[in-house]
This record gives structure tokens, sequence and C-alpha cells, in this order.
């Protein structure tokens, strides 16, 4: 087993590992603390896949932005109340989640993608190949995006504002 | 070289954890850091395929697929803080004015 592979398990296991504890522990800003070290670990492993440039945007949007946000609502609403756990529910939930994962299963062993990667030249993951690709062939659902973002502020302000005791 | 399934067989089990998330919980916060993390397995997938197939699309994929978790990571919490304003709750099981 050479150095990659066993990197590649310690990280999977990691992961698996706080996935695991953002979904099953009761404190919600403890799940989110999970959560930021999930997203950690997959920014690694978009470094060890060549993609170094969304390695640092994962890391700055989700660990920075997104995780931030859900930190300030958790305080923000404070939500000191535990939930309920129903064990016969949580249980059914969990052997549905298992099936739909075997579900799965048969699509990993088709053997049509090849084995081993492409050799990847010294541009790849680069932010200079993201960018030409990104306006040359995706232009138009760039600019969606921008505007999609847009909608999203405006949307959140609206939301989130706080209402005029009219009735 | 790490065969390409070790990759999706992780990120099939993440996104099955995500599920359990999004269907056992009763807070509406743990719920969308739930979604969240389903969306990075599918980010994982399509960085594995970018680059055992040497591809530049995946990674432009992941990078629309970041800025809609974003847009819906605002929308969401905004909901959330306009749900509690009304509720005081973030049980979704209080929230059933639309339930037959």
């Amino acid at each position: 087993m050479d150095f990659s592979t066993l990197v590649f398990f310690l990280l999977a296991g990691l992961l698996v590992l706080s996935s695991l504890l953002v979904v099953f522990l009761r404190n919600v800003v403890h799940c989110a603390l999970a959560l930021v070290s999930a997203l950690l670990i997959i920014a690694i492993l978009f470094v060890t896949l060549h993609a170094p440039m969304l390695g640092v945007l994962q890391v700055m949007i989700y660990a920075g932005a997104i995780m931030v946000l859900f930190l300030f609502v958790i305080m923000f609403l404070n939500p000191a109340v535990l939930e309920r756990t129903g064990t016969l529910w949580w249980s059914t939930a969990t052997v549905l989640a298992l099936l739909f994962g075997g579900l799965l299963v048969p699509l990993f062993f088709n053997n049509e993608v090849a084995g081993d990667p492409v050799a990847s030249t010294e541009l790849f993951g680069s932010p200079e190949m993201l960018a030409k690709s990104l306006f040359n062939d995706f232009v138009l659902p760039f600019e969606i995006a921008s505007v999609l973002l847009l909608v999203a502020i405006v949307g959140a302000v609206v939301l989130a504002k706080r209402e005029r005791a009219v009735r | 070289m790490i065969p390409l399934h070790y990759y999706l067989i992780l990120s099939a089990v993440v996104f099955a954890i995500g599920v359990i998330g999004v269907l056992v919980r009763r807070n509406l916060i743990v719920v969308l850091m739930s979604i969240e993390l389903m969306l990075n397995a599918v980010n994982l997938t399509f960085i594995a395929f970018s680059r055992y197939l040497g591809s530049a699309v995946g990674q432009v994929a992941v990078f629309f697929v970041l800025a809609v978790a974003a847009a819906e990571a605002v929308i969401g919490l905004a909901i959330i803080i306009s749900v509690f304003r009304q509720r005081q709750s973030l049980d979704p099981q209080d929230m059933q004015l639309l339930k037959w």
C-alpha cells in the first residue's frame, strides 16, 4: 500500500466519521463544527485530485462564508431546547437510507470508466484552465449564476426583514 | 493509484448519511446542514470524474454547484429565521399549515 492510498483511507475515514457526527450529534453548534471538519476534508480530497483551485474555493466559500452564516443563525435563534428523539422513526429512516445506499452499489462495478487517471498536465486544475473553460464554453451559465446570486441576496433581505406590526 | 470506485463509494456513503440527516433530524438548521453535506458528496464525484477523464467540465460544474449552494444556504436560513419568528420553533413537524 503506497503513501497516497494510505492518505486516501485516512481522509475517507475522517470524512465518514465527521459526517456521522453532523447527523447524530444533538447540539446544533457541535453539528456545525463537525460540518466544518467534513468540508475541510473534502477540500483536501479536492487538492489530492489535482483541483487545487476548487479546494481553495471550497475552504473560502463553504468553510468560510456559509459556515459563518450558519453559526450566526444558530446564535441568533439560540435553539436551546434539544429536539425530541423517536427511536422508531430514527431506525426506520436509517434502514431506508442504507437501502438507498445499497441501490447505488451496482453502479460502482461497471468498468466502463478507465481505472487509471489520464496523465495530467501542469495546467490541469489551475485557475487558468478553469477560467478558460468558464469563459469560453460556459459564459451563459456564468451570467445566470450571477443573476441567481443577486436574486438570493434580495430574497434573503426581504425574507429576514423584521415585519411591521400591521395586523 | 487509487481506483475511481473508491471515490464513488466514499461519496455515496457521505450522500446516504446526508439523506439520513434530512429524514431523521427535527431541527431545520441541521436539515439544511445535511443538504450541504449531500451537495459536497456530489461535488466529490464531479471532481473525481474530472480527474479520471481528464476533463475540465467537472470542475466547472463544481464551481456552479458552489454558487447555487451559497444561494440555497442564504435563502434557506432566511426562511428559517422568518419561520422561527412566526412559530417560535425549529421543528419541521410544527409546520403543517398546508398539510391536509
